[in-house]
């Protein structure tokens, strides 16, 4: 039975997961783990969302945001004015952040992704521009100096977080509504003719993804002590974008793990913020030279091991067309 | 002529493309259970014409209806949902999807289970899932694609490329079905496997065809009637044998062999 299999997959997976969890909680609260890993762990568990929010709107519907850090910044804001001037719990401030970026996505996303064509990326890239802007200016939230920020953030709230955006984009993709989507990615005016709601799917991915990057943002925000519009500009997008193309286009585990070898190179590299930018390039012409497809291509890593089990002469496995 | 209202009517439609007028006034009325035939020379308009019935582009002047629905001013997806499908003159496959998946995307305007019961997986969500992969299967045993199932779509041969976008077609439950060019680019072999499954699908599935073909003889091989278009307009209109001694006709594929 497929459908059993597939929970069996689901199961071990989460397992996996909370064990995971589990042992990392105890490193840090046994004091084994000093704060520069914790840090790091945390970074990567937030790039990883930001890589799977991206994926979701870039990888699986094929439309091109390039401003994904302006959502961000619109998460990370929002959540900061919910805990520091609401005086409200990080909970609700965390699904603030997150309802606000989506907010904004359906705003950018229902006039330009109406149209078939690259509006998107314009549009995207202008409102990265305009939210930092915008931020650089309002005095309520610090203008240019930026705002202080408590430290909310704690493992198991990154990891939770991570793991429910993983879960729920992974969810969305295998089911007919992550079809729709990918059928636009890979021809828009077939799609259309097989009765598929453009619009309505590109709208749908953008406003996930979207809210995705919100939450992010608000644990962005409360894992530092002060955010300033700076932390939020085009380069930010950039990182985020790099993920998803390093990974494969069309692959989440791709993004994932471009996610986690990024965080790491780029937190070592902290101190030299140029030599950053150079290993960052010169990953990407290597990449694009020798993996141009990226990292895993469209594959998923989950499908090297159900490709093994075929060739080792098991029967044909129910899972293989699941999609991206 | 049938006594039966029309399925589609095209009444004086036409588009303009800035100073181009690439169709003007063609009238065409398809009646139920019919097979016709639209040929014209390179250039004449009938991918667009194809276009303008599913909505892909918007007709400037006329109306088009199906049935007793004016379709003008709908999107595709909405046509599609009335009962207008259609293959491409150049195949337009979901490329990365397998065999299976593509023709389970037909089938997505089916599916009840909402983005929400597959989010958090309800049971609606597997069995609307497990309802669309079972009739897909089945559809594609119809075809004689099962064996292809779980290939992507780009790697299949070219000819079996032609075939799944026929069945690709036909699963999102057409009334009208529009082929563009689908024996383009084949062998005699293939392009006659073709002709006996439009024949077949035909019976099946109770359709109504359009048919858009180069090939002369396959074209007055099988279609009742025969629309042709020159230049944006309808040239001539008639059986087979009436379109073969056509003096229009002879003239605008001139050079060209109408037999
Ligand atoms: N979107 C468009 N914008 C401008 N002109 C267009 C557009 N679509 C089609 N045309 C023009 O309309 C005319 C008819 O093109 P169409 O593709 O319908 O011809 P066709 O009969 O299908 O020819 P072929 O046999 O080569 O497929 C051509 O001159 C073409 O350049
Ligand atoms: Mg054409």
């Amino acid at each position: 039975m497929t459908i059993f299999k597939r929970i069996n997959g689901f199961w071990l997976s989460m397992v996996l997961a909370i064990v995971f969890f589990i042992v990392v909680q105890l490193l840090i609260s046994r004091g084994i783990l000093n704060s520069f890993y914790i840090n790091t762990l945390f970074y990567m568990a937030i790039n990883i969302i930001l890589a799977v929010s991206l994926h979701l709107i870039i990888g699986i519907t094929g439309q091109f945001s390039i401003g994904h850090a302006g959502f961000l910044a619109v998460g990370a804001y929002a959540s900061a004015v919910m805990t520091m001037k609401l005086q409200m719990p990080f909970s609700l401030a965390l699904l603030a952040g997150g309802v606000t970026a989506a907010v904004a996505g359906l705003l950018i996303g229902i006039p330009t992704l109406r149209l078939k064509g690259d509006y998107l990326a314009i549009a995207t890239l202008g409102f990265g521009e305009i939210v930092r802007i915008i931020l650089l200016n309002v005095d309520y939230v610090g203008g240019a100096s930026g705002m202080t920020v408590t430290h909310l953030t704690t493992w198991p709230w990154v990891f939770a977080c991570m793991l429910i955006a993983i879960i729920v984009i992974a969810n969305f993709t295998n089911s007919t509504h992550g079809r729709a989507c990918i059928s636009i990615r890979e021809d828009e005016i077939a799609a259309d003719s097989m009765g598929i709601n453009t619009t309505y799917y590109k709208v749908t991915a953008f406003v996930i993804g979207s809210f995705f990057a919100g939450i992010a943002g608000g644990l962005y925000a409360h894992n530092f002590y002060i955010i300033q519009p700076t932390n939020f500009g085009f380069l930010k997008s950039f990182d985020i974008l790099i993920f998803v193309v390093l990974g494969g286009l069309g692959s989440m585990s791709g993004a994932v793990i471009a996610a986690i070898l990024l965080t790491v190179v780029s937190t070592f590299l902290q101190e030299y913020p140029e030599t950053r930018m150079i290993i960052y390039s010169i990953v990407l012409i290597l990449v694009m030279l020798y993996r141009p497809k990226g990292l895993l291509g469209t594959q998923e890593l989950t499908s090297f091991f159900r490709l093994r089990k075929a060739v080792e002469g098991g029967k044909q496995n129910d899972n293989k067309h699941t999609v991206a | 002529m049938t006594t039966n209202t029309p399925l589609l009517k095209a009444d004086h439609v036409g588009i303009q493309f800035g100073g181009l007028k690439a169709l003007s006034d063609v009238n065409i009325e398809l009646y139920p259970g019919e097979l016709i035939g639209l040929i014209g020379p390179n250039g004449a308009g009938k991918t667009t014409f194809f276009n303008l019935l599913t909505g892909v582009y918007e007709p400037t002047e006329g109306s088009i209806v199906l049935g007793n629905e004016k379709l003008n001013g709908l999107p595709p997806y909405k046509i599609t949902r009335k009962g207008i499908s259609r293959t491409f003159q150049n195949i337009r496959l979901f490329g990365e999807l397998s065999v299976l998946d593509n023709v389970k995307v037909a089938y997505h305007s089916l599916a009840r289970h909402s983005i929400l019961s597959s989010i958090i997986r309800l049971p609606s969500h597997f069995s609307g899932e497990k309802e669309i992969e079972e009739k897909a299967i089945e559809f594609l045993k119809i075809f004689k694609l099962e064996g292809f199932m779980y290939e992507k779509a780009k790697n299949l041969p070219y000819g079996q490329q032609r075939r799944l976008e026929i069945a690709r077609a036909l699963a999102a439950h057409p009334k009208l079905l529009l082929l563009d060019e689908p024996a383009a680019g084949m062998n005699p072999q293939e392009t006659k496997e073709l002709m006996n499954l439009i024949a077949f699908i035909r019976e099946k599935f109770n359709l109504t065809i359009l048919l858009i073909e180069h090939d002369m003889s396959l074209v007055m091989g099988v279609c009742e009637r025969i629309y042709v278009l020159d230049h944006g307009q309808l040239i001539a209109h008639g059986t087979p044998e009436e379109i073969r001694n056509h003096p229009k006709v002879i003239e605008a594929y001139l050079g060209e062999e109408v037999s």
